[in-house]
């Protein structure tokens, strides 16, 4: 009898082995091993000819202390987190209350706000590249013909964060979508009762609406920093484009262009893996950069009735 | 007085809504019609073109690599997909609906691996590939782990599968369907709306990626994919500007087209993300 059970339940692990089996491997292959490596070729010196050698903590220490572009990489992480994060947050909630109010060609309205969120980044951030264009482009044309200052946008280091953001808040469909469901799952109840009270606009927003969904707006925020740390196509392609950069013409592209104001964490492993091959020092990059990630995860799993619900 | 009052309300939100939308369609405007200006009209400050150059189009389309690299998208895109949602299935649906131990730590751990930066182990993955395995320079080494599961595709698939009750599951189970036919014949058709989901967004996610083939495909311009192409697009025309919007706009259309024929679907998954059921 028991011999029975306990066939059906080996039976029962290996049918659960082979379902998960995909995902076992590639969690070993693709996700323990590459990590685990990572942190070994951070204490290496290592420049993909001669074979690795051990370096002690020297990588460590150069990123950190030498490495010219760690620093004001972390530090335009920082503003993109609080400005561009925030603004996108705040814009994605006006954007979702203003589509639950709009009660005449909601389908079409709604339709048209997400789908910049779906141009693909590249070919967005050319757009932008293109629009924002300092002099000919549209946008600075409008402005100088109504008598505005035409800034520099990309090609400007104290205006290419802002044009990202602009970028990134035209591209604010997902945060709308989501705004939008938790606004339409306010119980209409708390509304009625609240304006019996003679509760003002601002009041209700204040006291019903935001109440009820600031579960999504932090949700919204958390998940925009985890973003926000692995930002990399946009601010890239707008730097090459305003540079000027051919592509495989052999120039070498100044990171960050200008003035290494859109540097971002993950532009740092590429140019120092690929472009001055030092693999040990970018993996001390990768390895901050996977900190940072996994902290806010760890937060966005670890919240009190969570959002990602781990076990139900 | 109140009627008014409704009346003015509708007339500020409406404003506000067609304000809104010009924000977000004005871009698309723009790059639309300096694509089909000549070269000198895209630089200036014009913004209807004069005359208009379809022409452009057949230009970006005789560019030489154009082809290839909309190959290489359709096949990274296409292939990516279907072994995405193929090896994804079970794994999501032994974490919806097995009971074994370890479930939570193994859902833990592909939400973290959903949350990885590429960037974080793209030392090691290099080196595997193009050192051991010697295939830089190709799409494989972007094709070949999407056959061993997508953590985000399994978290958003195992999200949906767990909103199926278990009674359809144990009706299965009574009439003698073994767990493999169980997922098929039962599950699957249910779950059809979240299958659509992920496919959309992993065939949106290697239509988009930059990353992948800069590392990868780089070496070689016969391995580019369009979103890596684009880019060179705009050295090789220098300021051609309206060449490079035409391009831009040839990249864009089709995650557009793709949008309006499968609306439904992707709004589902971008709820399904965010929040909870």
């Amino acid at each position: 009898m028991s011999a029975t059970l306990a066939a059906k339940r080996r039976r029962s692990a290996l049918r659960t082995l082979a379902f998960l089996s995909p995902w076992l491997i590639g969690f070993a292959v693709f996700f323990a091993y590459p990590l685990i490596s990572t942190v070994y070729f951070s204490f290496m010196h290592y420049d993909g000819f001669r074979p690795p050698q051990w370096s002690g903590g020297q990588n460590w220490r150069y990123v950190f202390a030498h490495y010219p572009l760690f620093w004001p990489a972390l530090r335009n992480t920082l503003w993109l987190v609080v400005v561009m994060v925030t603004l996108r947050v705040v814009f994605g909630l006006g954007v979702g209350l203003l589509i639950t109010r709009i009660k005449t060609g909601t389908g079409l309205f709604r339709t048209l706000f997400y789908l910049p969120y779906l141009a693909p980044p590249v070919a967005a951030t050319m757009a932008f590249a293109f629009l924002l264009n300092p002099g000919t482009g549209p946008v600075d044309s409008l402005l100088e013909r109504a008598g505005l200052p035409a800034p520099g946008w990309f090609n400007d280091p104290g205006w290419s964060k802002p044009a990202l953001t602009l970028l990134a808040l035209w591209g604010v469909g997902d945060l709308m979508v989501i705004f939008m469901a938790a606004l339409l799952d306010v119980p209409k109840e708390q509304y009625e009762a609240a304006e019996l009270d003679g509760a003002s606009a601002w009041q209700r927003f204040r006291y019903v609406t935001l109440p009820n969904i600031s579960p999504i707006v932090m949700f919204a925020v958390v998940t925009g920093v985890i973003q926000t740390m692995q930002y990399y196509t946009q601010p890239l392609v707008a730097g090459k484009v305003a540079s000027g950069v051919i592509q495989g013409a052999g120039t070498q592209f100044e990171p960050g262009y200008p003035d290494r104001s859109t540097l971002t964490l993950p532009q740092l492993v590429y140019n120092l893996g690929f472009q001055r091959f030092d693999y040990g020092s970018a993996c001390v990059v990768a390895l901050v950069l996977f900190a940072l990630s996994m902290a806010f995860t760890a937060l966005l799993m670890r919240r009190r009735g969570g959002l990602i619900q781990a076990g139900d | 007085m109140t009627r008014r009052k409704a009346l003015l309300g509708w007339i500020a939100v409406h404003s506000l809504g067609v304000a809104a939308a010009l924000f977000f369609t004005l871009p698309f405007v723009f790059v639309l019609l300096t694509s089909l200006m000549s070269d000198s009209q895209a630089l200036s400050r014009d913004l209807i073109p004069h005359p208009w150059e379809w022409g452009n189009y057949r230009k970006v389309f005789d560019t030489p690599g154009f082809l290839t690299w909309w190959r290489n998208t359709l096949l990274y895109a296409g292939l990516g997909t279907l072994l995405t949602v193929v090896s994804s299935i079970p794994v999501a649906y032994a974490l919806a609906k097995f009971r074994f131990r370890g479930r939570n730590l193994a859902l833990m751990l592909v939400i973290s691996m959903m949350m990885l930066p590429p960037q974080v182990v793209v030392i090691p993955m290099y080196l595997f590939w193009a050192k051991q395995l010697d295939l830089s320079g190709t799409l494989w080494p972007l094709l070949l782990p999407m056959a061993f599961g997508d953590a985000f595709s399994v978290f958003l698939l195992r999200q949906f599968l767990t909103t199926i009750p278990n009674e359809y599951l144990d009706a299965a189970k009574v009439d003698g369907c073994g767990d493999l036919r169980t997922l098929l014949r039962v599950v699957l058709p249910m779950a059809k709306p979240g299958i659509a989901a992920v496919a959309l967004f992993q065939f949106f996610y290697a239509w988009n990626d930059y990353f992948g083939p800069q590392i990868y495909a780089s070496e070689n311009p016969g391995a580019w994919t369009l979103s890596y192409g684009l880019e060179s697009f705009k050295g090789a025309h220098h300021t051609d500007w309206n060449l490079t919007m035409a391009a831009t706009v040839l990249v864009m259309a089709p995650v557009i087209l793709v949008f309006f024929f499968a609306q439904k679907a992707f709004v589902e998954g971008v709820t399904l993300t965010g929040v909870k059921g």
